[in-house]
């Protein structure tokens, strides 16, 4: 019965999950009236189809990719940290903070431009502590606790947005003033992309792949995820990984706000997170743990965000399909690794009866 | 005050309240049947996504046929379909719950953009107030209660069957054996994944239901991401712990919510310096604060703390939060098999 696990086996359901994946979205795009196969050629030409676009396409997979790097700490503590999303949005905030003081001193741009990344990851790092004390000292479930919080940092980022931050003359939901141009992370000439994000975001995916492969800190993380109250019974002090985890996992997504800030759109705008939270929760739940897969994933998946922007200019249809693709894909592929486990059991079954 | 215009105040107080109850019953439809799923033993974490989903559902059907009645019952389909998806995910495929309940709510989510897009802002039809004869006459409960739309009623209906069917009656009681001990359940008879099959789909048509009841009548039409749903169905979820799993206080709990979001429109004009959309997330840190109230109770160092105070004091704390304190069913989550 070893023969149930091989790669092949695992390839061909998740191949099925991708097709049927594929089949719903195109029932979707039908009923809107669209022509399924044109509309994948238009997400891939947005997506792939220039450097422009590939660079595009990178300017969403540093976010998301560090997004999930954070998630695959609180994801192997067993951990649902569905407030990431208000996580990102404080990493942006306070980076804009940082960057709104620094910008007025003497200090040199690019010193106040490290302190306000650094401000940023200390930012979601504090976000998260709430919910981390929510959940272990108040038995507030993370995912309320996170979601509620997610809430209130929207919130908070309109009212900066509309009172104390707002721009001389009107307040307006274009955000605040843009930073001088001595403030951005450099980009390349002509692209919207900044390498140096990049680098951050490969770095965050080399230190993470060592973390959780080859440190007794994610060997211990990973027992907690897997059986909680053995992992306490043997010594583990739960609540404090549990802490550990939300903390880096904030860390990572403030890095993320921060790097909107900073290399994207170099203002606090209200939908400063644009949904990277969530989109990582999926793509860390596709991956099962895996950061070298999960770097991937998120390229395809920011594809797909990219893409479907020029679905929307080309043929008139609203640029959500994206996430109907993205979830149909996490949804067929936990359907699917379910009946695989499901048929080889019960053949497994009828063997041994 | 002269008499007359005290009787005007009454009816201006009247009336809001009067909106207040017609505001909690899409709140109350999802909860209820939140709460039937979860005691049955599962969780179905989709209806925020669900309710959008059929709140677009619903309000499309109404547009294209005319048919409220339709409508209606196109949603409770659809909301019992992603109930059906959860429940073979879980209960057959054995598949993490909140898995693929999260990611059918983000789904769902966006479905309801993407599908509604052509829809948005259109004028539709909307369900028909409905005052009930000679009842609507009696004095502040007659305008408050029978001065109202059909679901209205219905919602009241509604509260009282499902307190009645979960603590008075045979299946009822099945239905917290099945919650609570599925394994004792199971060596007397029951069915237990077939039933919590069945209390799926109940509990996902009564949040299906939640859907067309804003986009029909609480909040009418469809106005894609500026609906303002986003997030009710949270609060939904957030109110079915609250109300400790039991129909009453979760519809206890949802009138409060539609009173603190009244509460919410009510202020807007008091307090012009702040943004809308930052009083329109006001139950958020207060549905936080209601589910650190019932839980904070189970926690160790609440009991440590308590031990510190004298006599008098500790007795009285330590009485409100259990009076306070809900308590999930047992096997909330927890797959079962008949071995």
């Amino acid at each position: 019965m070893q023969k149930t696990n091989t790669p092949l086996i695992k390839f061909t359901f998740r191949f099925l999950a991708v097709i049927l994946a594929l089949l719903f979205t195109s029932l979707v795009l039908l009923i809107a009236k669209t022509n399924p196969l044109e509309a994948y050629k238009n997400i891939l030409q947005g997506s792939f189809g220039s450097w422009r676009s590939v660079a595009n396409t990178l300017v969403v997979w540093v976010p998301l990719m560090l997004a999930t790097l954070g998630l695959l700490f609180t994801y192997a503590t067993g951990l649902w940290n569905i407030g990431i999303e208000g996580q990102i949005i404080l990493g942006a905030i306070f980076t804009t903070w940082a960057l709104r003081i620094l910008q007025n001193t003497s200090i040199n741009p690019t010193t106040a431009v490290i302190l306000a990344i650094l401000a940023g990851i200390l930012g979601g790092a504090l976000w998260a502590s709430l919910t981390g004390l929510l959940r272990i000292y108040g038995g507030v479930n993370e995912i309320f606790g996170g979601l509620g919080l997610n809430f209130v940092a929207t919130a908070l980022t309109i009212w900066l947005i509309f009172s104390p931050w707002k721009r001389p003359g009107v307040a307006s939901m274009s955000g605040t003033e843009p930073f001088k141009e001595a403030y951005w992370l450099s980009q390349l000439e002509g692209f919207r992309l900044s390498i140096w994000a990049v680098a951050i975001a490969i770095f965050g995916l080399i230190l993470v792949y060592f973390v959780l492969k080859g440190t007794f800190f994610g060997l211990k993380l990973k027992a907690i995820g897997k059986n909680g109250r053995a992992a306490k019974l043997l010594g583990i002090p739960t609540s404090r990984y549990f802490m550990s985890a939300f903390l880096i996992c904030g860390g990572f997504a403030g890095l993320a706000g921060a790097i909107q800030i900073v290399a994207v759109y170099h203002r606090l705008i209200p939908l400063i997170s644009s949904g990277y939270g969530y989109l990582g929760m999926m793509v860390a739940m596709l991956v099962n743990f895996q950061p070298i897969w999960a770097a991937f994933v998120a390229l395809f998946f920011a594809a797909l965000n990219i893409g479907s922007i020029q679905l929307q200019i080309a043929l008139k249809v609203d640029s959500t399909l994206s996430g109907v693709l993205q979830g149909a894909l996490l949804l067929f592929f936990l359907i699917m690794e379910g009946v695989r486990t499901k048929f080889f059991e019960s053949k497994k079954a009828r063997q041994n009866g | 005050m002269n008499p007359k215009k005290r009787g005007k105040m009454d009816n201006n107080l009247l009336s809001s309240l009067a909106g207040v109850i017609a505001l909690a019953v899409p709140i109350i439809f999802a909860s209820i049947g939140e709460t039937l799923t979860e005691r049955s033993g599962v969780i179905n974490l989709s209806v925020n996504g669900t309710l959008m989903l059929t709140a677009m559902t619903g309000f499309v059907v109404a547009v294209e046929t005319s048919s409220l009645l339709l409508a209606f019952f196109i949603s409770a389909l659809v909301g019992s379909f992603v109930a059906l998806i959860i429940a073979f995910s879980s209960i057959t495929l054995k598949q993490n719950q909140v898995a693929v309940g999260f990611v059918l709510t983000l789904m769902c989510r966006d479905l309801s953009y993407f599908l509604g897009n052509p829809y948005m802002g259109k004028p539709g039809p909307r369900v028909a107030a409905l005052p009930i004869p000679v009842l609507k006459d009696i004095p502040i409960i007659g305008p408050l209660l029978f001065n109202q739309d059909i679901l209205v009623y219905i919602s009241f209906v509604l509260i009282a069957l499902a307190y009645w069917w979960v603590f008075k009656t045979r299946p009822g009681l099945m239905l917290q054996g099945i919650g609570e001990r599925p394994a004792a359940a199971f060596t007397r008879g029951a069915n237990v994944n077939r039933m919590r099959y069945f209390y799926t789909m109940i509990g996902g048509a009564l949040v299906g239901l939640a859907g067309p009841v804003y986009s029909l009548s609480a909040k009418a039409g469809w106005a894609g991401p500026n609906s303002g749903l986003d997030g009710i169905g949270w609060i939904a979820l957030a109110i079915t712990i609250f109300g400790g799993w039991n129909p009453l206080r979760a519809a206890a709990g949802a009138y409060l919510f539609a009173f603190l979001q009244w509460l919410g429109i009510f202020l807007q004009p008091q307090l012009p310096n702040i943004p809308s959309q930052v009083l329109q997330v006001a139950p958020f840190p207060l549905m936080i604060l209601a589910l650190l109230l019932v839980n904070v109770g189970n926690a160790e160092w609440v009991d440590r703390t308590l031990a510190g105070l004298p006599e008098s004091a500790r007795r009285v704390i330590a009485k409100i939060l259990r009076a306070l304190r809900t308590t999930p069913p047992a096997s909330l989550g927890i797959p079962f098999e008949n071995e």
